[in-house]
């Protein structure tokens, strides 16, 4: 509703296309559906990481209330707002895991990775992300989710090997 | 008649609640219908012209036969339901609730400028414990600058969203959203902007807490010090119902009355803060005198002396121009007077600049579909109106429609900034609409088979519809109700009449309603009340004179100035101070008066503004609505129709006797009952001479409309105040080499100025937009016509 800026310019190519993709798939005045996959998608292009500009980006482009797209990306704790590592830990700390041993588990990636529980190394390889919600992986308790994919039935040794892989 | 007594009783359910019978529409939710009954249920995010949210959960009540306490304000009824709004279960389930929304929220009301008139206060006294349980510490939340208008102290937020709600639904601007999560939730702008919605202060009223308070009113009184004076707003046509609330005679705040057909429980932000304007430092206070070139503050008698001297030396030469804003009886008054003198030169139509089509237009500007009915068209046309900025009512009733599915067009000078979305548009220069609306009356034409009037025939058969016109008519035919909404910017236009015709013959042949959407807030008052040069009270014969374009191109000897600022109100200003100055007298009446009113004046008389005078208004709908004063007079101001009986009783002239309002009414009563004239045919030319040159778009800014409103410093301060810039379309700059953000100089008839050029796609070539009623185009000519644009 305001001025036109040439936001929107700030997506790449195959972002427009993700959102394209997305938005197909919801009737067309519900372009707010495909606001979560279309802020991935935008976080992928950057790095990992959404910076405000590229929130009001996504707005212009679906043509919807820039707060809109803030509210969504304030909302989930998979939209980082800041620098983030080349890789993404998330190391559950909701009950079950926590019961079945997550508490010694971040610690210990906290002492090998030199971070504190939401920190990047120096090098920039990984982000220690606080994780605030169960990840839906009790069955295999304590787990974590490494760059996207599930890692289960965790203890020190498995979450080394998993660490070192990452490069 | 048995099948429907059968489907009434389908569509009504008959539910019990705390034990009383109560019958109900299917699909209420509980909270409706104890709210029509009278039974008392807390909340704080429910409100019955949003939609639901539920999630204050503030409203729970106990349900026979359910598990657990449900939001009376999210479940709908069912047939045999049981509520119990005060049973162990229900109370249980509102202390829990009131004591969580405490656990963060301050409790120091004392110094909350909500305090005395806060929900949530009333409540935590009906269902909050005395002691708080909650030892930890408080959440703090950083305030948002917001803008002028608006103080927010997020603190206190208890996050209803009610205001979220509204800047999404009814003002459609969604400047406000929910930011964050869970106990970090935060209702913010997400970056620093403002809030500005032309709607945004009812998110004060809404605001259940002292989030979200009133800037200017900030600390000024307690809830309880303040009277409540019903009052009608007098800034648009749509006669908004409001209370001014006021403490020892000075007006503090103003805040709505509810109206269902008006504005339901709105305020426009300009009907809210316009009365800060009255406590402005250029207040007139006292009659003043010019003698030999220095002003003299004199008593009434000697002022008024003056006046009648001057206007008997005048006699007919005289002529006044009116405040569309003026009160009827002001207006009414104001013709008789200039009747009594023997001239007809009386007008309120002071922006308009083509009175062609006068002997042949109605009693009043048409508004065939009253307000109410708005928001239920199928079909808008938009014809040189901002209904945004014109009557934002209006604009709110038109989003509604729009939401409900309406389809919007627009053939407007500039693509203005809508809260609803328009298609088929045609937005050209002003050279370019009377041919642009010829085309789609031509395919209106074609469509229904039926022959325009004869005024408008010629260029009518000369159009060539494109498809787009085509379109455009027959969604307008198809639709259940249409509405051509006729706006001001029309009216202004150089050729408003050919343009009025168009857009009455779309109307007819389409079954569309024509509303037009007059300047002022008292416009059809005053075409009733006789303001008009062409005709008396309630369009009756009466003396005939000059219209208020003929009253300044062709001077008169004196002129009475009521209410208005010539280079703020006036079509012209540059030919209108023009005139003035050359006239041998000039008699100002008026509220508030600059630099430029003493100048060019010879006698100033105080006149009381609305808030602080009595009178009575006709509303678009025809609707007579009548206010006492809310406020003292200030200094020695008096009501405008006291100090025209005064002068009409010292002139001796006949009607000037009334004792009381109520008598004055009586007697327009009277006048208004006469036989209207005949309205006769008068044949319309097109006008080519505006050539290829830039043509002036000058609407009138939303907060300059009239003296009040334009020294309102909170509205001033808005980021709708600041219009002293040219707009231009990308290829008018590049051929003129101005570039955004360059200093371009105008020129309109002898006068020039400079302005900061911006480029706009908002605005069609051939088209610059350079508004009214600005600081700096108040020396300009005319807003609607011919402009010279080149490098500063």
């Amino acid at each position: 509703m305001n001025e036109t800026t040439n936001g929107a310019a700030m997506l790449t190519e195959q972002t427009r296309k993700m959102i394209d993709h997305w938005v197909s798939k919801f009737p067309e005045d519900k372009k707010r559906s495909a606001l979560v996959q279309s802020l991935m998608a935008a976080q992928d292009q950057n790095g990992g990481w959404i910076t405000s500009e590229l929130t009001e980006a996504v707005a212009e482009y679906l043509d919807l209330p820039a707060v809109w797209a803030h509210e969504v990306v304030s909302f989930y704790s998979m939209f980082f707002t800041e620098p983030v590592g080349r890789h993404k830990v998330h190391i559950c700390t909701n009950i079950s895991c926590w019961l079945n041993g997550a508490d010694e588990l971040v610690a210990h990636a906290e002492k090998k990775l030199g971070v504190e529980l939401g920190g990047t190394t120096d090098d920039g390889r990984v982000t220690l992300v606080r994780e605030e919600e169960c990840l839906a992986g009790c069955c295999g308790a304590p787990m974590a989710v490494v760059n996207g994919h599930y890692r289960e039935h965790l203890d020190t040794e498995k979450l080394d090997v998993l660490l070192d892989g990452l490069e | 008649m048995s099948t429907e007594m059968e489907t009434a009783a389908i569509e009504t359910v008959s539910i019990e609640v705390d034990g009383v019978a109560l019958e109900a529409p299917k699909g209420a939710m509980i909270i409706e219908v104890t709210d029509k009954a009278g039974i008392e249920i807390p909340r704080f995010c429910y409100h019955p012209k949003l939609s639901i949210a539920a999630n204050c959960r503030m409203c729970l009540v106990d349900v026979e036969k359910m598990p657990k306490p449900v939001p009376a304000c999210a479940t709908p009824v069912m047939d045999g339901m049981k509520v119990y709004t005060t049973s162990r279960r229900a109370i249980d389930a509102q202390h829990g609730v009131m004591e969580f929304l405490l656990i963060n929220h301050p409790l120091d009301c004392p110094i909350c400028d909500q305090g005395g008139e806060c929900e949530l206060q009333d409540q935590a006294m009906g269902y909050g414990r005395s002691v708080s349980r909650f030892v930890e510490r408080k959440r703090v939340v950083k305030d948002k600058n917001v803008g002028p208008l608006i103080q927010t102290e997020m603190t206190r937020c208890i996050h209803c969203t009610r205001c979220v709600r509204f800047l999404d639904e009814i003002a459609g601007t969604n400047e406000l959203g929910g930011v964050g999560r869970g106990d970090r939730l935060e209702i913010s702008t997400c970056v620093e902007n403002s809030i500005d919605s032309e709607l945004s202060g009812n998110v004060i009223d809404l605001c259940p807490v002292g989030a979200l308070t009133n800037k200017p009113f900030r600390f000024q009184a307690r809830a309880w010090e303040l009277m409540a004076r019903p009052s009608i707003a007098l800034h648009d046509g749509v006669g908004s119902h409001l209370y001014h609330h006021t403490r020892r005679g000075k007006v503090l705040r103003t805040v709505p009355r509810e109206n269902n057909t008006l504005n339901e429980t709105w305020l426009t932000d300009r009907d809210r803060w316009s009365p800060e304007g009255l406590c402005s430092d250029d207040r007139v206070l006292e009659p003043q005198v010019k003698k030999d070139g220095v002003w003299k503050t004199v008593s009434w008698d000697e002022a008024v002396e003056t006046v009648v001297s001057i206007l008997k030396e005048a006699g007919e030469d005289v002529g006044m121009l009116m405040s569309p804003s003026s009160a009827n009886e002001e207006l009414f008054l104001g013709q008789a007077l200039m009747r009594g003198l023997g001239s007809g030169n009386i007008d309120h139509r002071l922006r308009q600049s083509d009175f062609s089509d006068d002997a042949m237009s109605p009693v009043v500007p048409q508004f065939e579909m009253p307000v109410a009915e708005l928001d239920r068209v199928n079909a808008v046309l938009l014809v040189g109106c901002n209904p945004r900025h014109e009557a934002p009512i209006v604009g709110h009733r038109v989003r509604q429609a729009w939401r409900n599915g309406a389809a919007v067009a627009a053939y407007n000078p500039v693509d203005w900034d809508f809260h609803f979305d328009t298609g088929l548009d045609a937005i050209c220069a002003p050279q370019d609409q009377v041919s642009s609306l010829a085309a789609l009356a031509a395919a209106v034409a074609k469509l229904s088979g039926k022959e325009p009037p004869e005024s408008v025939q010629g260029i009518v058969n000369e159009a060539r519809p494109g498809e787009d016109q085509d379109t455009l008519a027959r969604r307008l035919a198809e639709a259940e109700n249409a509405l051509v909404l006729f706006g001001q910017s029309a009216q202004a236009h150089g050729q408003a009449a050919m343009l009025r015709a168009l857009s009455r013959f779309i109307a007819s042949a389409s079954s569309s309603a024509f509303n037009e959407l007059a300047a002022g807030g008292n416009a059809r008052g005053a075409w009733l009340s006789g303001a008009v040069p062409h005709r008396g009270p309630a369009g009756s014969a009466a003396t005939a004179g000059k219209n208020a374009q003929q009253m300044l191109e062709q001077p008169l000897n004196a002129y009475v100035l009521w209410g208005i600022e010539p280079g703020f109100d006036i079509a012209n200003p540059a030919r209108a101070v023009q005139a003035l100055r050359s006239a041998a007298k000039v008699v100002v009446v008026a509220s508030h008066a600059a630099s430029g009113l003493y100048e060019m004046g010879d006698v100033i008389l105080p006149l009381a503004p609305q808030p602080e005078s009595e009178g009575s208004m006709i509303n678009v709908d025809g609707a007579v609505l009548s206010w006492a004063a809310a406020a003292t007079p200030q200094g020695q101001a008096r009501s405008g129709w006291k100090i025209l009986r005064r002068l009409g009783g010292e002139l001796g002239l006949d009607d000037f006797r009334q004792a009381s309002l109520a008598e004055l009414q009586s007697d327009m009563q009277v006048a208004v009952a006469q036989q209207p004239m005949e309205p006769s045919r008068v044949s319309l030319s097109v006008d080519s001479s505006a050539g290829g040159g830039l043509y002036r778009i000058g609407d009138v800014p939303i907060y300059a409309v009239d003296a009040l409103c334009r020294r309102a410093e909170p509205l001033q301060k808005t980021v709708h105040a600041a219009n002293d810039w040219l707009g231009l379309n990308a290829v008018d700059a590049e051929r003129l080499g101005l570039n955004e953000g360059a200093r371009a100089s105008v020129s309109q008839g002898g006068e020039s100025a400079e302005f900061e050029v911006r480029i706009s796609e908002r605005v069609p070539q051939g088209g610059a937009w350079l508004r009214s009623a600005t600081c700096t185009t108040r020396k300009l000519g005319p807003a609607f016509g011919p402009i010279e644009v080149e490098v500063a």
